[in-house]
């Protein structure tokens, strides 16, 4: 068997002898340059984040839910923002703003594409760390920088940015139009600016590292789906985050120095101001030509890390390799090409608004067959419901019902009466909101132990992910019949509107269940920090499972494996093969030492490999079926 | 053992969060009693606090609660260990049989759903276009519900059904081109059924063949924070030229009046429109952009400042209809403002009523023309205002379109 790795031909050879160099706190746990270090730094921010993001939803959900009611607690920790209790109207805008873009940004790209791509991407292919471990640490601190920056706003005069988390200009633009415009949106878009500087460099350390470092025998159809998820996750990130820079630029040119790129015959009561020329319509194909393939980046790692724990779990290979890989390369071309579908009436040529629906409506077909593969890995399956699993099957029950919905948005004709109301509300929170979210769950109970070498007590788990599961579905369910009623959303009250008022009683259930979702959180927030510190120690490979990261020692060392890098000789996913020993064959096993389970289509057509298999097969004919062990 | 003297302190402390949260509450209702009794300023906050305190002491309780069965729930696990007995609770089946459980409650609240909230949403389009809207919208409902359940059944039903027995391996099945390729080919002819009747509804809405003999009326709305200004073309039929520079105090929507065709604009404070003639929105806006939103009609456009953008719809029934219709005496149709342009969003609204031709025209001629005589003054036209111009040439002349269109469908 050969032993020499290209991948280490660079300095981390001599891993071992380490010792002498000696870490302080602050380079192994601030500025750290370990991969597993950023990932659980990354995963830290993120769950604060989005318990901040989470508290903010309750916040303007107890608005909707009692816009007649005070509530003068509120008073105590927001001041002017809740005078007499009750929640102001712009500090509601600010709310559902800061809401949506600490959870879209913060939480489900940083959080989730953060953590899980650092983590898994050096383990699973089989490198020591990524391609360029300082600017991996840079890419955390860009990343802690901007959500600094985020939160500060809730500490000046004006408030944060409040013109919904797209900041459609001219209102984002102007701060005579809503005082969020003032510093808060500045602040806004610094912290956008880094953001996406933050996301640059992960994304260029993701791909390289993927391109260059896998390790001997791990050749692009033999790496996880996971893997896979990431990859083309950083390249739609590379490719589309810039463009909401240009974006973003423009806006603080005409915020700042007086240009009209997107301004144009404004007058604010009677003030009639000078831009001309500009047009809002431009920010918005710029924002959404990041921000489509944005949703994407959401979801495409909670598809990725739910397939491999439902393979893992049902002890099967996940049905349709390939067809997977190749639907999230159509998710990711076509991702690129319908951002227009969130454009279809605003006014833009409706010649244009037919090709965005054909386009959009394409994109169905590749969530529709992984949506079917994964059914196909569950049938016959041997399904053990760790944690982890719940949150991958509640993952695809979002993915179902939220993608089902957006066949009526991609359509233009259907797309005009529901465009902007409660039912675009419900879509998104279930499909990139609540499935992204319960990957990522998926992702934090299945890999915890790669993190922290502990478990996470399941059977909190387990109430978590049923609390969950059920109030998300309570919580976003009825908010589709809103819309079909032609309630706007980012509406402060129903109060002024005779045909909204029927909906407060739904609000009320919307907001108990959203607020017994967030208190279930605390069993997750518990669970995960006591068992940093003592979960029950976990052992090398406590899932069975067949991927690269299970063969590193629970000790989690700098480096990743204590000796040479191991070689790959199959794919990742065979469990229950018939024929061998045990349910799952890890892909460091060669195939000399699984001559009883192996299929001539492991081969992959070499010719050498099946005829030694033809031969060994021909003599265990002959000779009793038991000295297999034999012939290693 | 240490267990059980964990669980004793935990039942002695929740005991105590008991009797403090019952302390809580009498001590909150007499507070609460005295603030009502006298009320002062500043605002008391202590039966707010002790409130407040309440909820927390309330939820760590249920805290304490499930502490208290996961500890039991680990003791019994560990006696059964202990005394080598299987497992106590196979969580496998636990799971399995929750998700079969999720799966009926959930298909009865789904149907609840469609049966409760699903009577309360918008009712019957109330235009042309609208209809087609709503027919798609069915057909994408029904497809959309078939997938809906029955990948539910599948994805739960199978989750009940193969949860782990440790009796049966499961079974080795990587691919099947043929299955691949068949749950490729079926959605992707649905979608080009969908996408093709869309296509042609979108087309149908937006691209229209202007009916010589039935032109449609022009309406232009202009938003602003936060109210709409509604602009009737007077008796020429033409809405007459805007320029954003000429905006002031007496000339809110700056028109500007050397354009003849703005002499006889109207302004409106409510849109009133015929039924059964088609309407022709223009839709501009003076600030941010808002959008205008008419849900009964199924007809939504941003307004963009700087852009002007057209809808046109023909309205089909009147409101009295409506009224009859969804059994409301109260109903109104209305407009609203559906995109985010500053606090006041929420309270934008103006009201559309639908009637026959005859009163629209009759409630026409009342509304007064935006030309004011220190307008005239401004642009330098004659103070003495000359009469109005002879009642509706055009509109009489569409009125008789109508009529002989109404006999040729006959």
């Amino acid at each position: 068997m050969s032993t020499i790795s290209l991948h280490d031909t660079h300095n981390h050879d001599n891993h071992d002898d380490h010792g002498h160099h000696k870490e302080t706190f602050l380079t192994k746990y601030v500025f750290s340059q370990d991969h597993k270090m950023i990932a659980k730094q990354f995963l830290i921010t993120g769950i604060i984040m989005a318990v901040i993001a989470m508290g903010l939803s309750i916040l303007f959900r107890l608005q909707l839910a009692w816009p007649e009611k005070n509530f003068p607690i509120l008073e105590t920790f927001l001041g002017k923002w809740a005078e007499g209790g009750r929640i102001k109207p712009d500090f509601y805008l600010a709310l559902v703003t800061i809401h949506g873009t600490i959870m879209v940004f913060f939480v489900l790209t940083a959080g989730l594409s953060g953590t899980f791509s650092n983590l898994l991407i050096p383990l699973q292919i089989g490198a020591r760390d990524m391609a360029s471990p300082f600017l991996n640490m840079l890419s955390y601190w860009f990343f802690f920088a901007a959500c600094v920056i985020m939160m500060s706003s809730f500490f000046i005069q004006t408030g944060p940015a409040s013109a919904g988390w797209t900041v459609y200009p001219p209102l984002s633009a102007l701060p005579t139009a809503i005082s969020g415009s003032g510093l808060g949106m500045t602040l806004w878009l610094i912290s956008m600016v880094l953001f996406v500087a933050s996301s640059l460099m992960g994304g260029i350390n993701y791909v390289s590292t993927i391109l260059n470092m896998r390790t001997k025998g791990m050749d692009m159809w033999k790496m996880p789906l996971t893997i896979w998820a990431f990859f083309l996750t950083a390249v739609l990130g590379i490719l589309s985050f810039p463009v909401l820079v240009a974006g973003v630029v423009l806006l603080i040119f005409d915020r700042s120095f007086g240009t009209s790129f997107y301004l144009s015959d404004i007058v604010l009561g009677t003030q009639v101001l000078p831009n001309e020329g500009g047009s809002p319509i431009l920010w918005q194909h710029l924002f959404w030509f990041l921000g489509h393939p944005e949703v994407y980046i959401v979801i495409m790692p909670a598809m990725g890390l739910s397939s491999e724990i439902m393979s893992v779990n049902s002890r099967k290979p996940i049905f349709g390799y390939h067809a997977m890989i190749y639907s999230l390369i159509g998710i990711t071309i076509l991702s690129f090409i319908v951002w227009g579908h969130h454009m279809f009436v605003t006014g833009m040529n409706p010649l244009l608004g037919g090709v965005f629906m054909i386009t959009t409506l394409i994109i169905a077909v590749p969530s529709a067959v992984k949506t079917f593969n994964w059914l196909a890995t569950l049938w016959r399956g041997n399904i053990r419901f760790t944690p982890a699993m719940l949150f991958a099957i509640g993952m695809v029950s979002f993915f179902i019902s939220g993608g089902l919905t957006g066949i009526f948005l991609g359509n233009a004709s259907l797309d005009i009466n529901l465009h902007d109301t409660y039912f675009v509300i419900a879509h998104f929170h279930l499909v990139m909101g609540s499935a992204a979210i319960f990957g990522m769950l998926a992702g934090v109970y299945h890999y915890f132990p790669k993190m922290f070498g502990r478990l996470m007590d399941s059977k909190l788990g387990y109430l978590h992910f049923w609390i969950t599961f059920i109030c998300a579905y309570l919580v976003f369910f009825p908010l589709h019949f809103l819309g079909l009623d032609g309630v706007p959303r980012r509406y402060y009250a129903f109060t002024e509107f005779e045909f909204m008022h029927k909906w407060v009683t739904v609000n009320i259930l919307v907001t108990w269940s959203a607020i017994i979702a967030a208190l279930a959180q605390v069993a997750f927030l518990f669970n995960f920090f006591y068992s940093i510190f003592k979960g029950k120690v976990s052992s090398q490979n406590p899932w069975g499972a067949n991927t690269l990261e299970w063969t590193t020692p629970v000790e989690r060392i700098h480096g990743n494996w204590p000796g040479e890098i191991p070689t790959v000789y199959r794919w990742p996913y065979d469990y229950s093969k018939p024929g061998a020993e045990e349910d799952f064959i890890p892909q460091t096993v060669p195939f000399s030492q699984t001559m009883t389970s192996n299929m001539p289509h492991d081969f992959e057509g070499n010719s050498e490999s099946e005829r030694i298999q033809r031969e060994w097969e021909a003599k265990n004919k002959n000779a009793s079926s038991t000295d297999a062990s034999k012939l290693d | 053992m240490s267990l059980r003297k964990f669980i004793s302190n935990k039942t002695i402390a929740a005991l105590a969060v008991i009797l403090t949260a019952f302390a809580n509450t009498s001590a909150f209702a007499q507070e609460a009693g005295a603030a009502a009794a006298t009320v002062v300023k500043p605002v008391d906050m202590g039966p707010i606090y002790k409130t407040v305190i309440f909820y927390a002491l309330a939820f760590l309780l249920v805290c304490l609660f499930v502490a208290i069965i996961g500890k039991a729930l680990s003791v019994y696990e560990l006696t059964r260990k202990a005394q080598d007995k299987p497992k106590g609770l196979n969580w496998n089946t636990i799971n399995g049989t929750l998700f079969a459980l999720f799966l009926v409650v959930g298909l009865y609240g789904v149907y609840w759903e469609y049966t409760v909230h699903g009577n309360m949403i918008l009712p019957e389009a109330a235009s042309e276009h609208g209809k087609k809207i709503d027919q798609m919208f069915n057909i994408t409902l029904i497809l959309t519900t078939i997938v809906f359940i029955s990948t539910h059944i599948l994805l739960f039903g199978f989750s009940y059904i193969y949860k782990h027995t440790g009796k049966r391996k499961a079974y080795y099945y990587p691919h099947n081109n043929t299955i691949e390729r068949v749950w490729t080919i079926v959605p992707a002819l649905v979608l080009t059924v969908l996408v093709l009747m869309g296509f042609l509804t979108w087309r149908s809405i937006f691209y229209k063949i202007e009916d010589p003999n039935n032109k449609p009326i022009s309406i232009e709305v202009t938003s602003s924070q936060f109210a709409w200004a509604i602009r009737y073309a007077g008796p020429d039929g033409i809405v007459g030229v805007k320029n954003f520079k000429l905006i002031n105090s007496l000339n809110q929507l700056g028109m500007d009046f050397k354009d003849k065709n703005n002499l006889d604009d109207q302004s409106a404070d409510e849109m009133v429109i015929p039924v059964n003639k088609p309407v022709r929105l223009i839709l501009t806006s003076k600030d941010v952009i808002h959008s205008f939103y008419m849900p009964h009609f199924r007809v939504q456009l941003n307004t963009v400042p700087g852009m002007t953008s057209y809808f046109e719809f023909t309205p089909t029934i009147t409101t009295e209809e409506m009224k009859a219709k969804t059994n409301d005496p109260a109903f109104k149709y209305l407009f609203l403002c559906n995109k985010i342009c500053g606090d006041g969003h929420y309270k934008m609204q103006k009201e559309v009523k639908v009637v026959s031709m005859a009163e629209y025209e009759a409630w026409l001629k009342k509304q007064p023309t935006y030309l004011t005589d220190d307008l005239r003054k401004e642009f330098n036209l004659p103070v003495a205002a000359a009469p109005v111009a002879k009642p509706a040439d055009s509109v009489a002349k569409d009125t008789a379109a109508v009529k002989t269109n109404q006999i040729a469908l006959k």
